[in-house]
């Protein structure tokens, strides 16, 4: 069986698994990280999304043969430890704002949240309305607005 | 938020037409004293004192143009009083223990999926027990067959249920903490108090209750009265909390059945029918699914075909290659306009009523689609079948009917069975039912190895519970700006309430205000209150069809109900020439409702000048022992309705919502207010965007970009909440309630801004399919590798 070899959290490991099994297997039923979650497997509700050298993606749709030696994998589990910090300013917010219910999306929502500030920094821009309207990460407890209000927060922390 | 305070049922601005609340009865009071039970350290239960009392139907009074409608039966014993009578007998059999290290620990004996009870559960000990909140230790109980109904979750009544039981446990535990630290001291107890944990000396001194934990204890169970504390003293209660799980959630270490590792569950999955619920005849090519990458077991089972892997995504992979025999299903090759010709069918006709001559007719009739009440996290569940025993984790409303359905699908005594109860990553009616837990278990035992057991996102959109497609109709007589007569007629998919919920009600039958009715149309009955004096009034259900897998959607009947309730009053105002909201003020039959109706109305601006196209709507709703009003504004101009984003069902845009609630008593006013916003959404998209379509046998829906729940641009940008100022000593329901009430104030102010009245809903059902659906074989759709090319 082939091996894969990549980081995680800041930590290499190596895998022996077929190079066809998406990385949100491996993360999970593998490597026994369980932030990201299951909810379509189809890259639609995002709520698996971690970050790959820094950007948002969805592992339940990357081969894990497609991953490179030094390719970063970042899941919620190791977001605070991207600002050297017990919680990230983005996971402030979200307690500071009560926002999560059941939680089951609240990791792929804070991910996706912190990847598109980063984005719209880039682009040295602020945060529009448009730009949280376009966030796909589905809520089925209706979290929505609150998720609207800690983005906004959390940006100004971050 | 202020303090709850006391006030008078009804001294909310009150005009001679109201009636009484219907949440002034005695049900929610009973007494319950405080019992030492016999342990190592301090545990204490609630018993309950005296008898069971019913209450009294509450008289009608009138006057002037507004024709008094009598009490209908939901508005003299609903559905949440016989909820609440039933867990009565079995309130005793919860208890709250204090170890050495101070720390409170309770079992909740209701599933935790967001709604925030373990959160409400644990601020109503701590400020009972004068204790910090992180010091209370609320974990959810396994199944336990001695609660009988007493572990049901649903209906919106586990805090109406457990508020006086969990405050009267607490209230015991402190003062036998004062009498123990009394003891030691030779101190009189009444010169000790209580504080962060501690009994506090004369002099100031603090004994930390761990220390007091041992000898608190008792050897036999010692009853203890011990008053509850007056709500002005409470501290926590009625303040806004954040969740205890806000730290779990956000740092992805909250544990959902998926996350737990049980020794030699690999992840399972189930290759299902092309048709709804169609079974499984055999296997054509066991040999070639088993020899696919990390497959361990295939196994036939009732459901499908079960397949056992190293991972989830060899699962997927196998169950593409599945070649089987199935039976067709018990939906044949229906279609939507089959259900719907059916319900048609089943209608019972509306009466005419002896009115004078001289009366208009208004008539409505509107269709609601199934719509689907899957949750995020998929059916799961961990099962470890042995040939003497099982055990299974998963998140259930209803662990007690689980564990009884799982001892008859494996074969084992209930006593031989284990069910723990996981948090459950959303609900919403959907786990009122054990379909995975039940399934897991058989899987288990046909392979003879552990499971962890998972649905496709596909399989729980098309195979998952659905909301029953219903007709809602309704007749009304209006003479002179007077409404004599109001009849609706609901007639629905049959509900499935298999799930312990009957058992409810027959255990409260002698109580029910209701005779020689079906347990639905029971169910029914005991939901619809009355809300506007409009005479004779009547409300009827008739169900057809049990070809499919049905149940409750954040509410029953309700949101269907109350949509078609409030656009016919709307017509009503209309042709009587009066405004929609000054209409409802004048009819309504409850002060409660009046003061809810006239804070949104002031709140939201209603009757402000919008522009064409855009328009303000307007609704009620009363039920679960509380009420509740939104005002909604919706925009439909074209160039809203003709937003782009990219494979998304936008639409109608609902611009602003204003919400008030009152619940009575309020415990956890930000976690009312998420339950609020949570409601809402469904609401926005049980109107505007949400349903299956049935075709051919088979729902089409297969993703969350074919089912259209809301999304975040469909999000209302404009939010406001009102939590009214607590009205009574008791709490009523929450999470079921904002749902019927958006989804009728969205209808109502997409029906002014379009100036049509939407035959059906969601509004959007009947336009040319927004997706291309899913293959049916094979069942599911190949996991994508492109993910690197969509980072970001």
């Amino acid at each position: 069986m082939p091996t894969h070899t990549f980081k995680v959290n800041g930590e290499t490991v190596t895998v022996d698994v077929e190079d066809d099994v998406r990385l949100l297997w491996v993360l999970r039923d593998i490597l026994g990280i369980t932030g990201p979650k299951y909810g379509c497997g189809i890259n639609v509700c995002k709520a698996c999304t971690s970050h790959v050298n820094g950007k948002a993606f969805n592992p339940c749709s990357v081969p894990v043969g497609a991953l490179a030696d030094d390719d970063e994998i970042t899941t919620i589990e190791g977001l605070p430890a991207t600002v050297g910090k017990d919680l990230h300013p983005m996971q402030e917010a979200w307690i500071d704002r009560d926002v999560a219910q059941c939680g089951y999306c609240q990791p792929g929502q804070i991910m996706a949240a912190v990847a598109l500030v980063k984005k719209v920094r880039s682009e040295s821009r602020s945060i529009t309305d448009a730009d949280l309207d376009g966030i796909r990460n589905i809520c089925r407890c209706g979290t929505y607005v609150r998720i609207r209000e800690a983005i906004r927060a959390g940006a100004a922390q971050m | 938020m202020s303090r709850p305070f006391r006030r008078t049922p009804g001294s909310a601005e009150s005009t001679p037409s109201d009636v009484p609340d219907p949440t002034d009865s005695a049900l929610g009071r009973r007494r319950f004293v405080g019992l030492l039970l016999a342990a190592p350290t301090l545990t204490v239960t609630a018993r309950l004192l005296g008898d069971v009392a019913t209450a009294s139907p509450a008289a009608a009074t009138g006057g002037g143009l507004v024709v008094p409608t009598p009490d209908g039966p939901a508005d003299i014993f609903d559905v949440s009083d016989a909820q609440m009578l039933t867990v009565l007998p079995t309130a005793s059999l919860i208890h709250l223990t204090l170890d050495t290290a101070g720390v409170a620990h309770f079992a909740l004996h209701r599933s935790e999926n967001g709604q925030g009870i373990t959160t409400s559960t644990a601020m109503l000990i701590a400020d009972e027990l004068d204790m910090p909140i992180q010091d209370v230790s609320v974990t959810l109980a396994d199944a336990r067959p001695e609660l009988l109904m007493n572990q049901f979750t649903g209906g919106s009544n586990s805090t109406m249920s457990t508020y006086r039981p969990i405050r009267t446990m607490a209230a015991a535990a402190r003062r036998r903490l004062v009498e123990t630290a009394a003891g030691r001291t030779g101190h009189s107890a009444s010169t000790l108090r209580t504080a962060d944990g501690h009994v506090i000396l004369p002099d100031g001194s603090r004994i930390a209750y761990g220390d007091l934990a041992v000898d608190a204890a008792v050897d036999e169970d010692t009853p203890l009265v011990a008053p509850l504390k007056p709500l002005s003293e409470l501290t926590m209660v009625g303040q806004p909390k954040g969740r205890t799980d806000a730290h779990a959630s956000v740092t992805g270490t909250k544990e959902f059945a998926m996350d737990l590792q049980v020794p030699g569950a690999l992840p399972t999955m189930v290759c299902r029918a092309p048709r709804l619920n169609g079974k499984p005849i055999r296997l054509l090519n066991h040999d070639e699914v088993k020899a696919m990458p990390g497959v361990t077991h295939v196994a036939l089972v009732s459901t499908g075909i079960a397949i056992r892997a190293r991972t989830f995504g060899q699962c997927i992979d196998a169950i593409r290659v599945v070649r089987a025999e199935w039976t067709e299903g018990t939906a044949g090759r229906k279609s939507d306009a089959d259900v719907l010709a059916d319900l048609r069918k089943a209608e019972i006709p509306l009466l005419v009523p002896k009115v004078p001559a001289l009366a208009q007719t208004v008539e409505t009739d509107f269709t609601f689609r199934f719509a689907s009440n899957a949750a995020l996290e998929t059916n799961c569940a961990i099962a470890d079948v042995r040939r003497d025993r099982a055990e299974v984790w998963s998140g259930l409303q209803v662990p007690l009917v689980a564990r009884k359905d799982i001892a008859a699908k494996v074969g084992l005594p209930e006593n031989a069975v284990t069910v723990h109860v996981t948090l459950g990553g959303g609900a919403f009616g959907r786990k009122a039912f054990s379909d995975a837990a039940i399934e897991a278990a058989e899987v288990s035992k046909e392979m003879g190895v552990p499971v962890k057991l998972m649905w496709h996102r596909v399989d729980d959109a098309r195979v998952g519970r659905v909301h029953p497609m219903a007709t809602s109709r309704i007749r009304a007589t209006v003479l002179g700006g007077s409404v004599l007569t109001w009849e609706q007629r609901h007639t629905s998919v049959a509900t499935d309430f298999t799930h312990g919920f009957g058992d409810v009600l027959t255990a409260a039958a002698a109580e029910l205000p209701v005779v020689d009715l079906g347990f639905s149309e029971t169910v029914y009955v005991l939901t619809q209150g009355t809300h506007y004096n409009f005479g004779v009034t009547t409300n009827l259900l008739n169900e057809v069809d049990h070809g499919f897998n049905t149940g409750s959607m954040r509410g029953i009947y309700s949101p269907n109900a109350a949509t078609a309730r409030e656009l016919t009053v709307d017509k009503i105002a209309e042709l009587v020439n009066s405004d929609p909201y000054q209409f409802r003020r004048k009819f309504i039959r409850r002060a409660r409702g009046r003061a809810v109706l006239d804070k949104v109305a002031q709140v939201g601006s209603w009757g402000r000048r919008m522009p064409a196209g855009t328009a303000q709507g307007i609704a009620v709703h009363e039920e679960y022992h509380g009420f509740s009003a939104c005002l909604v504004e919706i925009d439909c101009r074209p160039e809203t309705l003709g937003r782009q984003v990219p494979d998304a069902v936008t639409g109608p845009r609902v611009t602003k919502v204003v919400f008030a609630i009152d619940v009575g008593l309020v415990i956890n006013p930000r976690g009312l207010e998420a339950q609020m916003m949570g409601g809402i959404m469904d609401g926005v998209a049980m109107t505007l965007t949400s349903s299956m379509h049935l075709e051919d046998g088979h729902f089409l829906e297969a993703s969350w970009d074919n089912y259209a729940y809301t999304r975040q641009w469909n999000t209302p940008p404009q939010l406001e909440i009102i939590v009214m100022p607590s009205t009574t000593e008791e709490p009523g329901g929450a999470g079921e309630f904002p749902v019927a009430t958006s989804a009728a104030a969205v209808a109502t102010a997409y029906a002014r801004a379009t100036r049509t009245l939407p035959a059906e809903f969601p509004v959007n059902h009947s336009a040319p399919l927004f997706f291309t659906p899913k293959s049916f074989e094979p069942p599911l759709p190949a996991s994508p590798t492109d993910g690197l090319s969509h980072t970001y």
